[in-house]
C-alpha cells in the first residue's frame, strides 16, 4: 500500500547527533529511538492537503518534509490552451480566499502589452475589491489562528466577520469567493447602488472585529505564550527563501510592494502605512496581520471618499489578441508576493506563463524553520505562516 | 500648397486620435534600474550577452557558465536578496492541437508556427530565467540563461539562494533541465514515478488528447471566423455600458 510513497528526505543533520544530546540531558541511558510522523495530508492545521514527513526525536523535530502537489492542476500548462479571457477562471482557484487579488496581475499583464490602460473608476473598484480581499483573508486568518492554539472562540468570530465583507463582494461581483469580475480594459460591471454607503458600515465592523482580536487573541497570556519566540525567521534567510507579504515585514523587512513596487492600481493616490515587526515570530505574523487589516479598512473607506466617476471599461478590440512581447507584473497579494511573467506571441492565449505565487516560497522554508522545534509547535508555525494549498500547488 | 496640407492632415488626425496621442516608450527603464543594469554588467563584463527593457523592467541574458555567478553577483553586489522565481521556457512553436481543426476550436488557441526568442534574445530552444529583487534598494531584474538542447545542464543556485531548492525541483521535473550542484532532485508536484516533463511543447494535453473539448460541438462561430472576416474582426471595436 504504502509503495507509491516518495523516497524519504536525504537528513543534513545526523539524527544520532540529538539522540546523544538527548542522552546526555537525561542522564540516563534511553534508546530515543526517531519515530517518523505523517502529519496529513488531511490534517485540519493544513487547510487542505499538505503533508508533513516529520522524523521526531522524543517531542523534538530532528527534519520535517513537506510534500506537496495533491492538488496540482497545471495551471501553467492548462493556460497555454486558453484565451486570455478564459484564464481569469483558472486563476481565480490559486488563492481561493483572495481571489479577485490573483486576477488584477495577470489582467494588468495583458493590458500592459496591449497598451491598454483601465480608467480611472474601474482602478479604484478594482483596488477596493483587492483591498476587501485582503480583509476576508486576514479576517480568517486571525480567528483561525486562535483555534490552532486550543480556542474555539475566535474562529467563529473570524468566520463572522468576514461575512460582512463577502457580502460586498458578493454585492458587487454577483459572487462570493471567485468572482471572475476583471476585465482587459476594466470591469465588467459599475458598483449598486448604495454600496459606497453598505461599505463604510461594513468597515467599520472590520475595526470593531480587530479590537476584539486583538484583546482577545493577541493580549491572551496563553496565545503569547504559545507564540513569542517561535518559529522565528531571520531576515536575510526569509528573503533568500523567497518568502514576502506579512511573513517577511514580521521579520522586520519594510518592504510592501504596494509603495516599493512599480506603481500599480491606485496605491500611489492613497496614504497608508507598512507595518512592520521586528522579532520575525508567529505572534509578530499575527500581530502584522492585525495592523494590516486595519490599515486596508482604512484604505477602502480612503477610497470611497476618493472615488471618481466616469466609464469602467476602455476601449478593447472585440477579440482579445495580446500583441507579441513579454510582461512581468507583481502584486501585493494578501498571502505575499503573487505575479505573472507572461510571454505572448500574438495569438488569442498567450504562449507561456509562469506563475509566481507567494505561499509556494512562504512553504519551502518549513524544513528549515521546523528543524528542533517541538510537535506542538509546528502547528502554531504552519498556522501563522498562514498558506493556501492551491496558492501551493497552483 | 497640396504637399503641405498633405503633411498637416494626418498629424491633425493623430491628435484627433486619442488612443494614438504622446506615446512614450513603455520599455524605457528609470534611473534605479538604468543604474542597476550598468552596475550588472560592469561586474559581469564579457558574461553579459544581451540586454532588454521589458516595461521598465530589465532583462539579462547572461552565458550559461556564468549563470551561477551572475547570482552571487546579484546577491551580493547588487543587494538583491530576494528570490522570486526561478523557471524555464521552451522557445519551441506549439504543435497546432486538433490538426486542421484547430481553427474551429475556440479553446486551444493557435499560436504562430515561426520560432521567435523573447526579450534578450536565445540560442536555441531552451532557456531557464529567474527573477531576483532587492528588499532594501527596491529595484530587481530577471536572468535568463540558454540551456543546451543535448546535456540540458544548468547550474544551480541553491548555494547562493536557499529558495532555489523547490524553484529548481519544479523545473527539473516540467522541463527536464538538470541542476549541477542541486543537492536532490526529486519530484516535487508529481508523483515519483511521472515520464515526460510536462511543461514542454511538444508534451500533449492529455485531458486533450483522451476527450475532444465539450464545447466544440454546438459552439457558434467566433466573430473573426471565416476567410473574409478577419480584416473586419481585428477593426471591429466595442465600448461597453459605462
Amino acid at each position: 500500500m504504502s509503495t507509491t510513497n516518495p523516497p524519504l528526505p536525504e537528513f543534513d543533520i545526523d539524527p544520532r547527533a540529538f539522540r546523544h544530546l538527548a542522552d546526555a540531558q537525561v542522564g540516563v541511558e534511553l534508546d530515543t529511538g526517531d519515530m517518523i510522523l505523517n502529519l496529513g495530508p488531511q490534517h485540519p492545521a493544513t487547510h487542505g492537503t499538505l503533508r508533513l514527513v516529520v522524523r521526531l526525536d522524543g517531542e523534538r523535530v530532528v527534519s520535517a518534509d513537506p510534500v506537496i502537489g495533491y492538488m496540482h492542476r497545471g495551471y501553467e500548462k492548462l493556460v497555454e490552451f486558453r484565451t486570455y479571457p478564459q484564464i481569469t477562471t483558472l486563476i481565480n482557484r490559486i488563492d481561493w480566499l483572495s481571489s479577485f487579488a490573483n486576477e488584477v496581475p495577470f489582467i494588468d499583464a495583458a493590458e500592459h502589452l496591449m497598451g491598454i490602460e483601465a480608467p480611472p473608476r474601474a482602478q479604484y473598484i478594482r483596488t477596493i475589491l483587492t483591498e476587501l480581499s485582503r480583509i476576508a483573508t486576514f479576517v480568517l486568518f486571525l480567528g483561525e489562528m486562535g483555534l490552532q492554539v486550543g480556542a474555539l472562540t475566535p474562529a467563529f468570530y473570524g468566520f463572522r466577520d468576514r461575512e460582512h465583507v463577502l457580502n460586498l463582494i458578493e454585492a458587487a461581483t454577483g459572487v462570493r469567493r471567485h468572482p471572475h469580475f476583471d476585465r482587459i480594459g476594466g470591469i465588467k460591471d459599475d458598483l449598486p447602488w448604495g454600496w459606497i454607503n453598505e461599505t463604510r458600515t461594513a468597515m467599520k465592523t472590520v475595526f470593531d472585529a480587530c479590537d476584539v482580536f486583538e484583546d482577545l487573541v493577541a493580549g491572551n497570556e496563553i496565545f503569547e505564550a504559545r507564540t513569542r519566540s517561535i518559529g522565528i525567521i531571520p531576515p536575510e534567510l526569509g528573503a533568500a527563501y523567497g518568502v514576502s507579504g506579512s511573513n517577511l515585514r514580521a521579520s522586520g523587512v519594510d518592504w510592501d510592494l504596494r509603495r516599493d513596487g512599480r506603481p500599480y492600481l491606485v496605491y500611489p493616490d492613497l496614504d497608508f502605512k507598512v507595518w512592520t515587526h521586528p522579532d520575525g515570530d508567529s505572534f509578530a505574523r499575527y500581530w502584522v496581520r492585525l495592523q494590516e487589516t486595519r490599515e486596508s479598512a482604512r484604505m477602502v473607506v480612503q477610497m470611497l471618499d476618493q472615488m471618481p466617476a466616469g466609464p469602467i471599461m476602455a476601449k478593447v478590440p472585440r477579440i482579445i489578441k495580446v500583441p507579441e512581447g513579454e510582461s512581468w507584473v507583481e502584486t501585493e497579494n494578501p498571502l505575499g508576493q503573487m505575479g505573472y511573467y507572461v510571454i505572448s506571441k500574438g495569438a488569442t492565449g498567450p504562449f507561456r506563463v509562469k506563475i509566481r505565487s507567494a505561499s509556494f516560497s512562504n512553504v519551502s522554508i518549513l524544513p528549515w524553520l521546523l528543524r528542533g522545534v517541538f510537535v506542538p509547535d509546528v502547528i502554531t508555525i504552519l498556522a501563522s505562516l498562514y498558506f493556501i494549498l492551491g496558492d501551493i500547488d497552483r | 500648397m497640396s504637399d503641405v496640407s498633405g503633411t498637416e492632415t494626418p498629424e491633425a488626425d493623430v491628435e484627433a486620435e486619442p488612443t494614438e496621442e504622446v506615446a512614450p516608450d513603455p520599455h524605457v527603464l528609470d534611473d534605479l534600474h538604468t543604474e542597476l543594469v550598468a552596475r550588472f554588467g560592469n561586474e559581469l563584463g564579457v558574461a553579459v550577452l544581451d540586454q532588454a527593457a521589458v516595461f521598465g523592467m530589465p532583462v539579462v541574458r547572461v552565458r550559461r557558465i556564468d549563470w551561477r555567478r551572475a547570482a552571487e553577483v546579484a546577491k551580493g553586489a547588487l543587494e538583491c536578496d530576494y528570490l522570486s522565481f526561478i523557471a524555464g521556457i521552451d522557445w519551441m512553436p506549439a504543435p497546432k492541437e486538433g490538426g486542421d481543426d484547430a481553427g474551429s476550436d475556440t479553446s486551444a488557441p493557435v499560436q504562430p508556427q515561426e520560432t521567435t526568442y523573447g526579450a534578450a534574445g536565445s540560442d536555441g530552444r531552451f532557456q531557464v530565467f529567474a527573477r531576483v529583487q532587492s528588499t532594501s534598494r527596491h529595484w530587481g531584474l530577471t536572468l535568463k540563461a540558454d540551456v543546451d538542447e543535448e546535456s540540458l545542464l544548468v547550474q544551480s543556485w541553491v548555494p547562493v539562494y536557499a529558495g532555489a531548492d523547490w524553484h529548481e525541483r519544479e523545473t527539473w521535473e516540467m522541463y527536464g533541465f538538470v541542476f549541477d550542484g542541486h543537492p536532490a532532485l526529486r519530484h516535487l508536484y508529481l508523483p515519483s514515478e511521472f515520464e515526460g516533463h510536462p511543461l514542454r511543447k511538444d508534451y500533449p494535453l492529455l485531458a486533450r488528447v483522451v476527450k475532444p473539448w465539450p464545447g466544440l460541438v454546438d459552439v457558434e462561430p467566433m466573430p473573426g471566423e471565416g476567410a473574409d472576416a478577419d480584416a473586419e474582426a481585428d477593426a471591429a471595436t466595442t465600448e461597453a455600458a459605462t
